[in-house]
């Protein structure tokens, strides 16, 4: 049987400059996986390998055992749906931006939405409850709501896989949580599988299922957040010295940072 | 969802209504007054006389070509909008109308049009513009991303070579030549060959019907190349045959009115403010609009100083590199070149 989603000996990046190589891990389907690693890493020359935006090097990216680089456009965008994290300057409508979801499924020359479109667009403005700002442009938004309507669109695409480059990059914590809860819950109610490149050590600790932590362009290390956030780990990789715990409640790993003068009143201590 | 098609059908309706007045207001004025109510004998009605003359082969071939360029110019303005993202681009700003008029001049100059006869010359014009679009597209690339200010420069650049090489062609061609050029190049809807008012007419509804094949990639593009292919758009391929067809009108349009500036650039803005931003209602406004918008600057254009006639191009020039200057204003508040 074929792994759900597979990446194989995958290499990519940019013209004589950065890129990332020796890239293998699997995602099991309805799985919450993060992809974390410090600036430089190669977290977004993936992120753009997966989607396509860069050509394979080496190596290949199957989906159902079917080499995404194969297929076309529109096969590709019924599959994954991508948030990115830019901010969006155009002056659609709401209601309109999502209904954008439905492009991939389009003909050529299909010049109105079908009932099917509308129902679709509906019920994910309901799922994601921004039915309020359905008449809103999306450059009136705040980056947060940009960040709900951008999900929404990519739900009415129904993927296979939901992409997202940092979903909570612009956000406040009240938001960056309530962001993430939202991620979880449609990950958990509608089976749906989650690839997100996160930037929050603890976000990605508490949050996914599994991740994958790059350093200079390969995978260091993979696993399940307690295997992959560890002290020693963090500290080989980000360069930091970090203290990593485990939340009471949850029982994930916790990474606390340390700050310069902490870490030399510690050692003046100890001697 | 429905009232919003309802809603288009009405905008459609009201473009069409306020081109239709423009019309008659351009069939009636000027030198010859006619009455509104003698126009409908005069227009389909059989007869000898000035009046017919006037109405029939003078006024009405006029009108369809301006509403055939306007359209022809506001609609390549408005794709143009959509692919670079940018408000302030249109065929005259890219410097594609100049590159369309270099193509023209060379062949009036090398004496080309009597090679293939009529169509020598909008075909020059394709040529041309074409080339120049192609070439600002590729300078304004820096690494996969087009950049704005370096685009709307070159093609500022690209529109000064051209009117050097114009310059340097009317210094050392005949005066007959330096006749036609610059006639032409002032820009008019006078056009006495009716062959090439109906390639004109042909040409501007058949792209117009052609971009409406390509309405879901510019809606897509509204989000930027990288969002339009995450949504299943091969940009490459759209962008490409949306740039052959707007140089196709800008061609034909600069080969027969003349450069006419900055049509493509205040109708698809004007439009945009009533409609929104939706392609799929902005391609046919535009068009209707642009159309309108250019009957009734001609109509001012011979008869505000009656009987001497302003070239076209000088009040189109005036009027829409005002709004230029306002509209690049608000962008600069927004910031949007960055």
């Amino acid at each position: 049987m074929s792994v759900f989603f597979d990446i194989q000996q995958f290499s990519c990046g940019y013209y004589r400059k950065f890129y990332i190589k020796n890239i293998n891990f699997n995602v099991a389907k309805g799985s919450l996986t993060g992809i974390i690693g410090p600036n430089g890493s190669g977290k977004t020359t993936l992120f753009k390998g997966i989607t396509s935006e860069l050509k394979p090097k080496e190596g290949k990216i199957l989906l159902h055992g079917k080499d995404i680089s194969l297929m076309n456009f529109r096969e590709r965008a019924r599959n994954f749906a991508i948030v990115t994290q830019n901010i969006e300057e155009a002056d659609i409508r709401v209601e309109d931006y999502v209904m954008m979801g439905r492009i991939p499924y389009h003909s050529k020359f299909q010049f109105f939405e079908t009932k099917n479109d509308i129902e679709i667009a509906e019920k994910y403005l309901n799922l994601i409850d921004i039915v309020h700002l359905r008449h809103k442009l999306m450059n009136e938004l705040s980056g947060g709501e940009q960040q709900l309507v951008s999900i929404a669109r990519a739900l009415t695409q129904e993927p296979e896989i939901l992409l997202l480059d940092e979903p909570t990059s612009h956000l406040d914590i009240s938001h960056q949580i309530q962001l993430m809860n939202l991620i979880q819950r449609l990950n958990a109610q509608l089976g749906l599988t989650v690839l997100m490149i996160i930037h929050d050590l603890n976000l990605a600790g508490e949050y996914c299922d599994y991740l994958v932590l790059l350093k200079q362009g390969e995978i260091y290390k993979k696993g399940t957040p307690e295997e992959v956030l560890t002290y020693q780990f963090i500290e080989d990789v980000y360069g930091t010295v970090v203290i990593t715990k485990t939340n009471p409640l949850s029982g994930k790993p916790v990474v606390f940072s340390v700050s310069e003068r902490t870490l030399k009143q510690v050692q003046d201590n100890r001697k | 969802m429905q009232k919003k098609y309802l809603k288009w059908l009405l905008l459609i309706l009201l473009f069409i209504v306020v081109t239709s007045i423009i019309i008659i207001h351009s069939l009636t004025s000027g030198d010859l007054k006619v009455s509104l109510a003698d126009l409908p004998r005069l227009l389909f009605g059989q007869g000898e006389g000035v009046e017919f003359t006037i109405i029939k082969s003078i006024r009405l071939p006029r009108i369809i070509l301006g509403l055939a360029v306007g359209g022809a110019l506001s609609l390549s303005g408005v794709i143009l909008q959509g692919v670079y993202r940018n408000p302030l681009v249109e065929p005259y700003t890219l410097g594609i109308s100049g590159g369309a008029s270099i193509g023209v001049a060379l062949t009036i100059v090398f004496g080309l049009p009597q090679l293939i006869g009529t169509y020598m010359l909008p075909l020059a014009g394709f040529i041309g513009a074409l080339v120049t679009l192609f070439l600002v597209y590729i300078l304004s690339i820096r690494s996969g991303k087009i950049k704005i200010q370096t685009m709307l420069l070159v093609g500022v650049m690209v529109s000064f070579i051209a009117s050097s090489i114009m310059m340097l062609l009317l210094s050392t061609t005949t005066s007959e030549n330096i006749h036609s050029i610059i006639f032409w190049i002032m820009g008019s809807l006078d056009e006495p060959d009716t062959k090439l008012i109906s390639l004109a007419v042909i040409t501007s509804l058949l792209s117009l019907f052609l971009s409406y094949f390509f309405v879901q990639p510019l809606n897509a593009l509204r989000l930027g190349e990288e969002k339009a292919r995450y949504l299943g758009i091969n940009t490459d391929v759209s962008i490409k045959i949306l740039f052959v067809i707007t140089s196709l009108l800008t061609g034909v349009c600069v080969s027969m009115a003349g450069v006419i500036g900055f049509v493509g650039l205040i109708i698809p803005h004007l439009i945009r403010l009533i409609t929104g931003s939706d392609f799929r209602i902005l391609l046919i406004s535009s068009f209707i609009a642009g159309g309108g918008f250019l009957v009734l600057c001609d109509t001012l254009a011979r008869t505000i100083i009656a009987p001497n006639e302003l070239p076209i191009g000088v009040l189109t020039g005036m009027v829409g590199g005002s709004i230029f200057i306002v509209v690049l204003n608000r962008i600069n508040k927004k910031s949007l070149i960055d």
